[in-house]
């Protein structure tokens, strides 16, 4: 099964092949190297830029004005933050000028922790940019989805962010990528740069096929009537592997969401839940204060309030400066498993 | 200042025909001279029936550029109008009106900006006076954040130098304050990388301020357009409140981006002659040189006009401007359904907005 960074890779790939990809760039995304995480090698259009945020994003609204479809890496979301006020300005341009342009680009980037990264490679963004309105911002946790939401973020007319979890970019999927070969080991020696000496290297990419998520549609890992856990990026796989181990510990199963879409999310699946269940935990590793869970929690608490059984939770990393490099700081400071299945059970176990 | 042909006023329109006025060594066309100050005059009418708006509550905020006609009318006339990237896309900031009036824009269409009626075309009664927004034009869509233009300028003209057979240029243009963002410097980089050198006209007009604070108190530089030099990129200064000078600089610099398809950097020195806007008072600073006046004295001792029709010009652009704004006034104001509008454009894998906006997810 593909990686992460592979689908990713095989979605660029089709997008510049069959939908109108026309620029690929940003800081070491072209060769020799193809992007720090490896996401863009071997692409046609994949072009390096100056270290240039600023430049990066508005090098892709520029395009996007005049025809082109972009899709512009800022290396790590880190440092995206001085881009701040463009990216305002990206998801206005529509309303602002009263309709008159679309701006179709896309903007992907690594966030969150989980790579050892200390300070400046381990930020979350997505509650910031869940106010960036005007944009789309989509989060994928596996590679099939990974695949799926870059081919929608390509072909939707509006400015859509594409933040990638650091921590699961090599990580392995389950499902397979419609056209990838069966054998990982051949997908690797096609479409994987080799280390050393690339300047004649090309590769052979599998014949992919369209597959678009939709973005506002989050998906069900996990369906059980004993609490709704709600997530993305690198906390859903621990939130999935949490209830695993409850229901096996206990036989008592809860649904957990794969929201997959930040803005717009897919409150009428989350609603549903929640009014199944009566037990919400909603659960991501973004700063805990005007963290985006939280106005998760107030629509539910506004919308929900006589569903709820118990009173809902919230996981989210710790209000500090950063994430430290010792592994005492990172493990301690955005949530890790032992700490969802404890607040997990006790979700599942307060008297209603 | 001179007539280089004999004009008698018993000439009639054939001496006007051939009439150059000149400034310097450049000469324009008496015919395109009037034709410059009639709209000079027109996009100062705009200018100060905008200002009497922001004092008597029938619109909030001004800004705009009361002195930099002479140099903006002929970015306006020179411009490659149209639409993607064969013609110039145009990144303004807000004291271009005089641009949009040169190109076609209607003073009405500016008045319903500044009135925020729903029937402004720009911005639908969203934004401030002088935020353009022209697709048909390739206007980008002009924002009050300073300088952001300056790094979206090398994209539209990436697209424009891959465009086969075409010539458009993008043209960028800001303050001399804005330089010293960071934006400004972006430019200049992307627009220069060796080998994918890009077809930007950087523009910068300046004033002299940053709002309230004097450019001499800030830049060391002793022009701006200094600054290219490192990166390859030529340029000349202006005196912007000269419209013959301005349009031959503006000719150089757009025939240099046209051909060479390189970038190509213009400052034009020009006046401020109400202030940065209405939150500074928006009066008129009487010291500062009016190109309006100057030009049409200009177009009197070469004969080209007598005063009696400078003041019928700029009386004429006064009423259309006047009754510009009585039409505006009557138009109607956006309703709370226009809140959501134009969020976003139509998406066929939005589950949730297919069409645009419609409140939280539901």
């Amino acid at each position: 099964m593909a990686t992460m960074v592979q689908a990713v890779r095989m979605a660029l790939h089709y997008g510049e092949t069959y939908l109108g990809v026309t620029d690929i760039f940003g800081e070491d995304v072209g060769p020799p190297l193809g992007g720090v995480f490896t996401a863009t090698q071997g692409l046609k259009t994949a072009w390096n830029s100056p270290l240039d945020e600023r430049g990066i994003v508005g090098m892709a609204m520029g395009i996007a004005y005049a025809g082109g479809r972009p899709v512009a890496e800022i290396q790590f979301c880190d440092y995206g933050f001085n881009t701040i006020d463009l990216l305002k300005v990206a998801g206005n341009q529509h309303w602002a000028g009263n309709g008159h342009y679309n701006l179709p680009m896309v903007l992907m980037t690594p966030s969150g922790s989980g790579i050892r990264g200390s300070l400046y490679h381990s930020h979350s963004f997505e509650s910031w940019a869940s106010r960036l309105a005007g944009w789309k911002v989509v989060m994928p946790s596996t590679p099939l989805d990974a695949y799926g939401l870059m081919l929608s973020a390509i072909v939707d007319p509006n400015p859509v962010m594409v933040l990638l979890p650091k921590a699961l970019l090599r990580v392995r999927g389950e499902q397979k990528l419609p056209g990838e070969p069966e054998d990982e080991e051949e997908l690797k020696a096609r479409i994987d740069a080799p280390v050393g000496d690339r300047s004649n290297w090309q590769p052979r990419w599998p014949d992919l096929k369209p597959y678009y998520v939709p973005i506002g549609e989050a998906t069900l890992c996990r369906a059980g009537d004993a609490a709704t856990v709600c997530s993305y990026g690198r906390t859903l796989p621990l939130c999935v592997q949490a209830a695993d181990q409850i229901r096996e510990e206990t036989g008592q199963g809860c649904d957990v969401l794969d929201l997959r879409s930040i803005f717009p999310y897919d409150w009428k699946t989350l609603s549903q839940s929640v009014q199944k269940t009566g037990r919400l935990l909603v659960v991501n590793e973004d700063t805990e204060v005007t963290n985006f869970g939280e106005h998760l929690l107030r629509r539910v608490i506004d919308e929900h309030f006589y569903d709820l059984l118990v009173k809902p939770r919230l996981l989210m990393g710790r209000h500090v400066p950063g994430i430290g490099l010792n592994q005492v700081y990172e493990q301690n400071t955005v949530p890790q498993l032992p700490l969802i299945k404890e607040t997990l059970r006790a979700l599942i176990a307060e008297p209603a | 200042m001179s007539a280089t042909t004999d004009h008698s006023p018993d000439n009639g329109w054939t001496a006007l025909a051939t009439l150059e006025i000149a400034s310097g060594e450049k000469t324009l066309p008496a015919s395109r001279c009037l034709q410059i100050y009639r709209l000079m005059a027109r996009a100062r009418a705009l200018e100060e029936c905008m200002i009497k708006m922001s004092k008597s509550g029938q619109g909030y905020f001004w800004i705009g550029g009361p002195g930099e006609e002479a140099f903006n009318t002929c970015l306006g006339l020179l411009v490659k109008k149209g639409c993607g990237p064969a013609y110039d896309y145009l990144h303004l900031h807000y004291r271009n009106s005089a641009t949009l009036i040169a190109m076609g824009m209607p003073l009405l269409d500016g008045i319903r900006q500044m009135a925020m009626r729903v029937t402004d075309p720009h911005s639908r009664g969203r934004n401030f006076a002088g935020h353009y927004a022209c697709h048909p034009w390739n206007v980008i869509p002009v924002t009050s954040v300073i300088e952001v233009q300056y790094v979206m300028a090398p994209g539209t003209a990436l697209m424009q130098k891959r465009h086969e057979g075409g010539n458009g240029i993008t043209i960028v243009v800001g303050g001399d304050a804005g330089t010293a963002e960071g934006d400004f410097a972006s430019c200049m980089i992307w627009s220069s990388r060796p080998g994918n050198e890009l077809p930007v006209l950087m523009i910068v007009t300046n004033n002299g301020y940053g709002i309230s604070t004097c450019a001499s108190s800030q830049h060391a530089e002793h022009a701006m357009i200094e600054r290219g030099k490192p990166f390859g990129i030529p340029g000349e200064v202006v005196d912007g409140n000269d419209p013959i000078q301005s349009w031959h600089a503006l000719l150089r610099g757009m025939d240099y981006c046209r051909q060479k398809r390189r970038p190509y950097m213009i400052e034009a020195h020009v006046s401020r002659l109400h202030g940065h806007s209405s939150s500074s008072g928006a009066l008129r600073i009487k010291t500062e040189p009016d190109c309006l006046t100057l030009f049409g004295a200009q177009l009197v001792a070469a004969g080209v006009l007598d005063e009696r029709e400078c003041e019928e010009i700029q009386n004429r652009a006064a009423a259309e401007a006047a009754a510009a704004l009585e039409k505006a006034l009557s138009e109607p104001n956006p309703t709370v359904e226009d809140i959501r509008r134009h969020v976003y454009a139509p998406s066929t894998v939005d589950v949730v907005y297919p069409d645009d906006y419609t409140g939280l997810p539901s």
